[in-house]
């Protein structure tokens, strides 16, 4: 028997994420030079102590499944327990698409099951935090409560694009809205939930029944608990916490990780973040280049210059070129000559000497992959 | 199938360390930013295809124990074959066999229990990116014994002096394994031997009270055996004292050598730990230089290695100089010509300078 077992919803596709979630799911998008998105996440389940852990997948999950492989870099690769990726199945009724975020845990109930566990963590893969489930998992118990979901303040101007929630001087939710007009309150839902399992499973039942239900945790399970008073209560959180869901907040929050005050969420030695590492030699910086305010990984040879970037494994950078506030996934190249300005650049492309790419501080960032390079280098008008 | 196992034997190798080996074997001395220099031999095993490998090893091998731990980075950790450290641990009444040969003898079964027909025999001084299946190749192609893989070297350098010199006919049959100092083809501690061979010249070494096998068992045999000479091609160093320590990580610093070490051919692997990426801060100026992971770098470092998780806070320099894992060095510290073992502490405003040929040593966890 397991205490807890986690949930990890990682099937999202990640639309605004443009061009970076083509090919992957968005929990595997890079990010910090070094990781991928799901890493956060599962590097807290590490650190709190959960160690069996559901991961659903379902949009273009190959990258995904391979970095997550038997759970090593997590400590997750355990005999009994670990981590199970759960892809959509079909069986011998049939089969289907996970449908929403409730219907994935519904369509694993038995996955639970198995571990007959007293509660169940919902989680999701898209958000770059630090967060211990433990202390959230003490308070969910010490309250004897059926849901616990997290919350964080958040400006009251932006609150509407959250999930808002009310609450009582005990942390009692009594009111829940997805992004309202005008919030009553300005503590956002995280999307992190703990529910005591018997209770989740009941209304899992339910909503499956429910023709016109969407089956989503924050639109229909979380609602329909309030409105059975169930008893549901706020966990606050404070600190780092940041969706990575468009180009602009990704590339802010690679940004935020070169600051002094959240660049600590890579380097705390008492809350490692894990991923795969590809044993790749220290990197080489020449004689000539220059590099300041940047993060960057093993196996890059730079010979030019890289300010306020993050550079992923396996990097070129050549002489004369000035990397800026970019962002550089693996074994990209930086031909002589060229300058980069708030570009993030897609693992695989070479970027053609002399290339000049720059956007300013009110665009949003420019991704570039060997497509949409080729499409720019292509004269107007289609060329010949 | 032709199949060869490993063997890294530690035994009889000679080095000049002095603190930097105090408390480890010289296997399990860092190199080249974030290996130790049995990686070398271990990686190029596996990169051969080797996938049983055994270590003979004497003495100080907490640091190697904990560095090769299952051999999972090198992939050795196997259902079939994989990794087998040998200490000495001998209880063998009858045992009348001793230098290397006590390992031979205490570890018969391990020798006997694998499949594989061939040996190849490694130390870890040797460091070069081996693929030793061309070698192998070569061995069944010649119908070798013994296959020696030997290095040419341009200029004979006093690390250069430990090491046999081959002497070879124009067929590649060794005629002679010698100690001529003008020789500059060096016997690089690698050779590829047939097992049953080798068991058989164990046998014969402890029959007559020998105390190094290859010494007694290959060289004085050399008439009866066919032994050929295979050339090693590559970059390739010898590293034994804390002088060509030093030489041979500088050397790391020109593109070329470290493209030809790590880049050109298979991957080196060793222990992977979990640092994030090496982070530049504002004030950092940095170049003609090797990092790894985990550094963070608020000041000069001008021609020098830093290991993974060294410190070097603003307005400190680091010149000509090799600092170890999670070395910490303070504001306004000048460091030139200087090694710095692991977990050292350099406080603030100090200054210390070595010379290129005697490079100034710090021993592991000093606070200075």
């Amino acid at each position: 028997m397991k205490e807890c077992v986690g949930m990890l919803l990682a099937g999202g596709e990640g639309k605004r994420l443009g061009a970076l979630t083509h090919n992957g799911a968005k929990p595997a998008v890079p990010f910090g030079g070094k990781y991928r998105i799901i890493d956060f996440t599962l590097s807290n389940c590490t650190n709190s102590g959960i160690q069996t852990l559901g991961v659903l997948t379902q949009y273009s999950p190959l990258e995904l499944n391979k970095h997550i492989g038997n759970g090593k870099p997590w400590d997750m690769n355990r005999q009994y327990g670990g981590v199970t990726v759960l892809s959509p199945y079909t069986g011998k009724t049939g089969g289907d698409w996970y449908s929403g975020t409730a219907d994935a845990i519904y369509q694993n109930i038995h996955f639970i099951d198995q571990y007959d566990p007293d509660y169940v963590l919902v989680i999701s893969g898209d958000h770059i935090y630090q967060m211990d489930y433990e202390k959230m998992l003490e308070q969910h118990k010490e309250t004897e409560a059926d849901a616990t979901v997290s919350v964080i303040e958040v400006p009251w101007k932006e609150a509407s694009r959250f999930g808002v929630l009310s609450v009582s001087e005990n942390h009692r939710i009594y009111e829940f809205e997805e992004k309202p007009a005008n919030p009553q309150s300005n503590l956002a839902s995280m999307g992190i939930y703990i529910f005591t399992w018997d209770k989740l499973k009941a209304y899992l039942l339910e909503d499956a029944n429910n023709k016109a239900s969407s089956h989503d945790f924050g639109k229909d399970i979380i609602p329909s608990m309030l409105q059975t008073n169930c008893r549901m209560f706020a966990y606050r959180f404070s600190g780092y916490w940041k969706d990575v869901g468009t180009l602009q907040s990704y590339w802010e929050a690679n940004m935020d990780i070169l600051q002094e005050k959240t660049g600590s969420i890579l380097n705390d030695e008492n809350w490692r973040i894990y991923t795969n590492d590809s044993n790749l030699p220290p990197q080489y910086v020449s004689q000539h280049a220059t590099v300041t305010n940047s993060l960057v990984n093993s196996g890059c040879f730079i010979y030019g210059n890289v300010e306020n970037s993050v550079l992923f494994k396996n990097v070129r950078i050549e002489k004369g070129s000035t990397v800026r506030q970019s962002i550089i996934h693996s074994e990209a190249s930086i031909a002589a000559n060229c300058i980069l300005d708030r570009v993030i650049v897609m693992e695989n492309t070479v970027i053609p000497e002399g290339t000049i790419l720059q956007r300013s501080e009110d665009e949003e960032p420019l991704v570039i992959n060997e497509d949409i390079l080729g499409a720019m280098l292509t004269p107007a008008g289609g060329g010949k | 199938m032709d199949r060869m196992m490993g063997l890294i034997n530690l035994d009889h190798e000679h080095h000049v360390f002095n603190e930097l080996a105090y408390f480890r074997n010289n296997a399990s001395l860092p190199f080249g930013g974030r290996y130790r220099m049995i990686d070398f031999a271990l990686s190029n095993m596996v990169n051969s295809d080797i996938n049983e490998v055994a270590i003979f090893v004497r003495n100080k091998y907490r640091s190697l124990l904990d560095h090769i731990g299952t051999g999972e980075n090198w992939e050795l950790d196997r259902r079939n074959g994989g990794l087998f450290i040998l200490p000495p641990d001998w209880n063998d009444p009858s045992d009348r066999s001793i230098g290397d040969l006590r390992f031979f003898h205490n570890n018969r079964d391990y020798f006997h229990r694998g499949k594989s027909q061939y040996v190849l025999i490694s130390g870890s001084q040797f460091i070069s990116n081996t693929d030793y299946k061309n070698a192998f190749k070569f061995h069944l192609e010649r119908k070798a014994d013994v296959t020696l893989i030997s290095a040419h070297v341009d200029k004979v350098e006093s690390e250069h002096y430990p090491y046999f010199r081959i002497e070879a006919d124009e067929s590649g049959w060794v005629i002679n394994i010698t100690n001529d100092q003008k020789n500059s083809e060096l016997f690089t501690g690698v050779y590829i031997i047939n097992k049953a061979l080798l068991m058989d010249l164990v046998d014969e070494c402890i029959a007559y009270n020998k105390d190094n096998f290859f010494v007694c068992g290959i060289k004085e045999k050399l008439k009866n055996l066919k032994v050929q000479k295979y050339d090693h091609e590559g970059y390739s160093a010898f590293v034994n004292t804390i002088e060509s320590f030093y030489k041979q990580n500088m050397n790391l610093l020109q593109e070329e050598n470290y493209r030809d070490l790590f880049f050109n051919r298979n991957l080196v692997r060793t222990k992977i730990s979990n640092n994030p990426p090496a982070k530049y801060c504002e004030g950092s100026l940095v170049n003609h230089s090797l990092l790894a992971n985990g550094c963070v770098v608020d000041g000069t470092v001008e021609g020098s290695m830093l290991f993974r998780g060294v410190k070097v806070k603003s307005g400190a320099t680091v010149k000509n100089s090799i600092i170890m894992q999670r070395c910490t060095i303070e504001e306004g510290v000048y460091l030139e010509n200087v090694i710095l073992d692991k977990d050292v502490h350099v406080t603030k405003d100090q200054m210390f300078i070595g010379s290129k040929e005697k490079p100034y040593v710090v021993a592991k966890r000093q606070v200075i």
